[in-house]
């Protein structure tokens, strides 16, 4: 990839990136996401259906694209650019990455993930399980020919929408046992499974699951086994959300810049003073540690599979803190209209925030980089 | 040490006094959003404001001529220090530590009548139009101007983030009365009734979700020249006081950010990871620490900015230094919080009515309104400015 998009790659980016322009203007974006309709929401998920993102990941034999990680970066760059508040990387990386095996039940989960009806995510973290995704203790029984799910998950990301969810479950071993963890595919409407739905800042729909006596549950892949795919899985989710972390930081720097330009304060552009120019140099230099870091665990991902964790890790960290800055930072240069909603600086950190809580925080990576070294 | 203040406890009998005050009276439900650094609701900043007048106590900071206290930095730093303790709130300022003792300074004895007592007893509520579109860190290029007109002023422009003018009575605003001197000389200060025809209103919405401002429109508003405060073309001086006053309410403020720490220290005693409490872990626990060291730190620097207070003496730039300092450590403490609260601190609003974690959504709403903390009241760039000119000389 030598740090630069392909020529597919770069369409795809131009494209998305009108796709965002035409359809996701900062103006009216309020209403737009508090619709409870979700009405306007449903049109662009089905646009993105028509123009084939939905399947991007899934693989060929799957009737999918099979794209590479480059093209997830240069989709998730725009959608971060734009800070369309889907649920992509729920969906379209994660889930199709959990769903790897042929259960009948996953190709026709996957089929519809492709076309767009059905939406999924995956439901791992527990009220004691910190970011640990070993760490299980929602129980799954073997009945017969069917399993009884019994427990919670505090926490979906993305899954207030979603039309399955793929639930790890201890199926033996103690509670934090890497061995013992398997995956239930189960549907939204199964009898004895509670969904709480919840609005995050950034306009994210995330859920929390109770199951009592669920048996509406499909196991997906080999019993007890499923930590190594759990991990890579949502490894890909957090390379999506740092490529979206990316095009975000980059466009709230862009915006900056320009504002630094247009700005007068004291007869002349606020650009002028100094102290802005350094700040706004370090932010650039944010923009660039980032994009490096998320080309780089691009072109791993496509090289290897499991991508390498630590490098995964070192990118959370790091982007997370450079996202957190550089959107602090256009927020602060902006003055108190940044902190406004009609600008869009001031959603950009919101996702930034947002976006180091997904799938483990800052300091949760840097505990685990500190553990793998 | 020439001050008292650098004693541990000074006065037992004041102490006792004030903490009996507080012992009572202060709703359990205000204690998370204090924590979170958010300012309550009007109504019931109204009701403590009433409930400090009843006792006496409805202006710590005043003389006692005009119905303050008369307390000295000793008895005020302890005064806070119990609100603090017993997560009663700061006083909302802009009446009381903004316009009031510009009239008490500047005004005539019948604006002294008219508009003190009533902020101190809550019936009254100010705020401060001096922002403009174009004049926020340039306050001196403000455009809203104000014509003579027999006994009126006539004022027209534009003034922006007028924090709380949907529910004040009053406010006051800077105005150009005349266009000819250097800029600052030809500014005005006016006291407005909020019911003047003319005015009006537009809220803004902010990215912690909370309505706390709004854009002010004034069209041909007739203003009696009896509300001028002063001197015409002298409202530029006058409004300095009351920038530097601004930075003194920060100092109290600071006082105030125990709270936080105290908001941290419990969300991570609740949140187990594992087997064992985040609090337990050494890695979140030597960050917590690390912030209640600054915060302890702060605090020794508003003592020491008090204790020239009480001895009649300049406070340089330490007043911009503790504003600083401030907006950090809200911004540092609200960011520790969140993090404390784990992966449902992203649950901000339930949708299907299910309860939020005990501390949501204030410590997210708290997070997102520090990073204003830093932009109100002069930006963090200018207090830079001011402590390099000022202090240093440069
Ligand atoms: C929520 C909120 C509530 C507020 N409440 C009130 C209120 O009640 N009444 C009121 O009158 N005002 C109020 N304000 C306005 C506030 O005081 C201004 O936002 C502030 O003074 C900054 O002005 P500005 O927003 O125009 O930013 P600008 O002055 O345009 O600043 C933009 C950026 O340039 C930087 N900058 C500007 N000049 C310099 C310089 N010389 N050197 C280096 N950097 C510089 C700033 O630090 C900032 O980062 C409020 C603002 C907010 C956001």
């Amino acid at each position: 990839m030598d740090f630069l998009f392909s020529d597919e790659q770069d369409m795809l980016f131009q494209s998305a990136d009108r796709f965002g322009q035409e359809r996701f203007a900062c103006l009216g974006r309020a209403e737009l996401l508090s619709d409870p309709e979700q009405a306007e929401l449903g049109r662009l998920w089905h646009d993105m259906a028509e123009l084939g993102w939905l399947m991007l990941t899934i693989d060929e034999a799957a009737g999918g694209i099979g794209a590479g990680s480059g093209e997830v970066m240069a989709l998730m760059q725009a959608m971060g650019k734009h800070l369309i508040p889907s649920a992509y990387v729920a969906t379209c990386i994660l889930v199709p990455a959990l769903l790897k095996g042929d259960e009948d039940a996953a190709q026709t989960v996957l089929a519809k993930i492709g076309d767009g009806s059905a939406k999924a995510s995956g439901a791992f973290f527990e009220a004691d399980s910190g970011y640990h995704l070993h760490h299980v203790q929602l129980e799954a029984v073997r009945k017969g020919d069917t399993y009884v799910l019994n427990g919670q998950k505090c926490h979906v990301e993305d899954g207030a929408d979603a039309d399955w969810f793929v639930v790890s479950a201890r199926t033996s071993g103690a509670s934090s046992e890497r061995l013992g963890i398997s995956l239930f595919l189960v549907p939204k409407d199964a009898p004895g499974l509670e969904v709480e739905k919840f609005r995050a800042i950034d306009g994210h729909r995330h859920a929390k699951l109770h199951l009592r006596e669920v048996t509406n549950a499909v196991l997906i892949g080999e019993q007890d086994n499923a930590i190594a795919n759990i991990e890579s899985a949502v490894a890909l989710a957090n390379c999506a959300h740092l490529a979206e972390a990316s095009g975000s930081m980059r466009a709230a720097a862009d915006l900056t810049l320009e504002y630094l330009k247009t700005r007068e304060q004291f007869g002349q552009p606020i650009g002028k003073f100094q102290v802005l120019q350094h700040r706004m140099v370090d932010m650039m230099m944010g923009c660039e540690e980032a994009e490096s870091m998320v080309f780089d665990a691009a072109q791993l991902a496509d090289r290897a599979e499991p991508i390498d964790p630590l490098a995964v890790c070192a990118a959370k960290v790091r982007v997370g803190q450079c996202g957190l800055y550089v959107t602090q930072q256009a927020v602060q240069l902006h003055g108190g209209i940044g902190f406004s909603d009609e600008i869009i600086v001031s959603h950009h950190l919101r996702r930034q925030m947002m976006l180091n809580l997904a799938y483990g925080s800052i300091d949760h990576y840097r505990s685990v980089y500190a553990e793998g070294q | 040490m020439a001050s008292d203040l650098t004693t541990a406890n000074p006065n037992p009998d004041f102490k006792e006094e004030v903490r009996e005050f507080f012992s009572e009276g202060i709703p359990e439900n205000w204690r998370t959003r204090l924590r979170a650094g958010l300012r309550l609701e009007p109504d019931e900043l109204i009701a403590y404001q009433k409930k400090l007048a009843a006792r006496g106590w409805g202006a710590p900071t005043w003389p006692k001529e005009y119905g303050g206290t008369g307390w000295g930095p000793q008895q005020l730093y302890t005064f806070w220090r119990e609100a603090a303790n017993a997560y009663a709130p700061n006083q909302f300022h802009q009446g009381l530590e903004l316009i009031g003792p510009i009239i008490f300074s500047y005004g005539s004895d019948e604006q002294k009548k008219k508009f003190l007592p009533p902020i101190l007893n809550g019936d009254h509520w100010w705020c401060q139009g001096y922002s403009e579109p174009g004049a926020g860190s340039d306050l001196a290029s403000l455009r809203t101007r104000a014509d003579r007109d027999g006994d009126f002023y006539v004022l027209n422009g534009q003034k922006t983030w007028t924090s709380y003018a949907h529910v004040a009575t009053h406010v006051f605003v800077l105005a150009r009365t005349s266009t000819e001197a250097k800029r600052q000389q030809g500014i005005s200060l006016f006291l407005i009734d909020m019911t003047s025809p003319g005015l009006s209103i537009r809220p803004i919405r902010t990215m912690d979700e909370k309505h706390h401002t709004n854009e002010l429109f004034i069209d041909n508003v007739r203003v009696p020249a009896e509300n001028l405060v002063g001197e015409e073309g002298r409202g530029w001086e006058y409004g300095k006081v009351l920038l530097d006053r601004e930075r003194m309410v920060t100092a109290s403020t600071a006082i105030f950010l125990q709270q936080t720490v105290a908001a941290v220290r419990d969300a991570a005693s609740r949140r187990k990871i594992g087997s064992s409490l985040l609090i337990d872990r050494p890695v979140f626990a030597s960050k917590l620490a690390q912030f209640e060291i600054e915060v302890r730190a702060l605090q020794i620097m508003v003592r020491r900015l008090m204790a020239d207070a009480a001895r009649g003496a300049q406070s340089g730039p330490r007043g911009s230094m503790v504003k600083l300092r401030w907006s950090q450590l809200l911004q540092a403490g609200t960011a520790l919080w969140v993090e404390a609260l784990g992966p449902e601190a992203s649950h901000f609003r339930a949708l299907t009515g299910s309860p939020l974690d005990e501390d949501m959504p204030y410590a997210l709403q708290g997070a997102l309104y520090s990073r204003v903390t830093s932009i109100y009241g002069g930006t963090s760039e200018i207090q830079h400015n001011i402590i390099a000119r000022r202090a240093l000389g440069l």
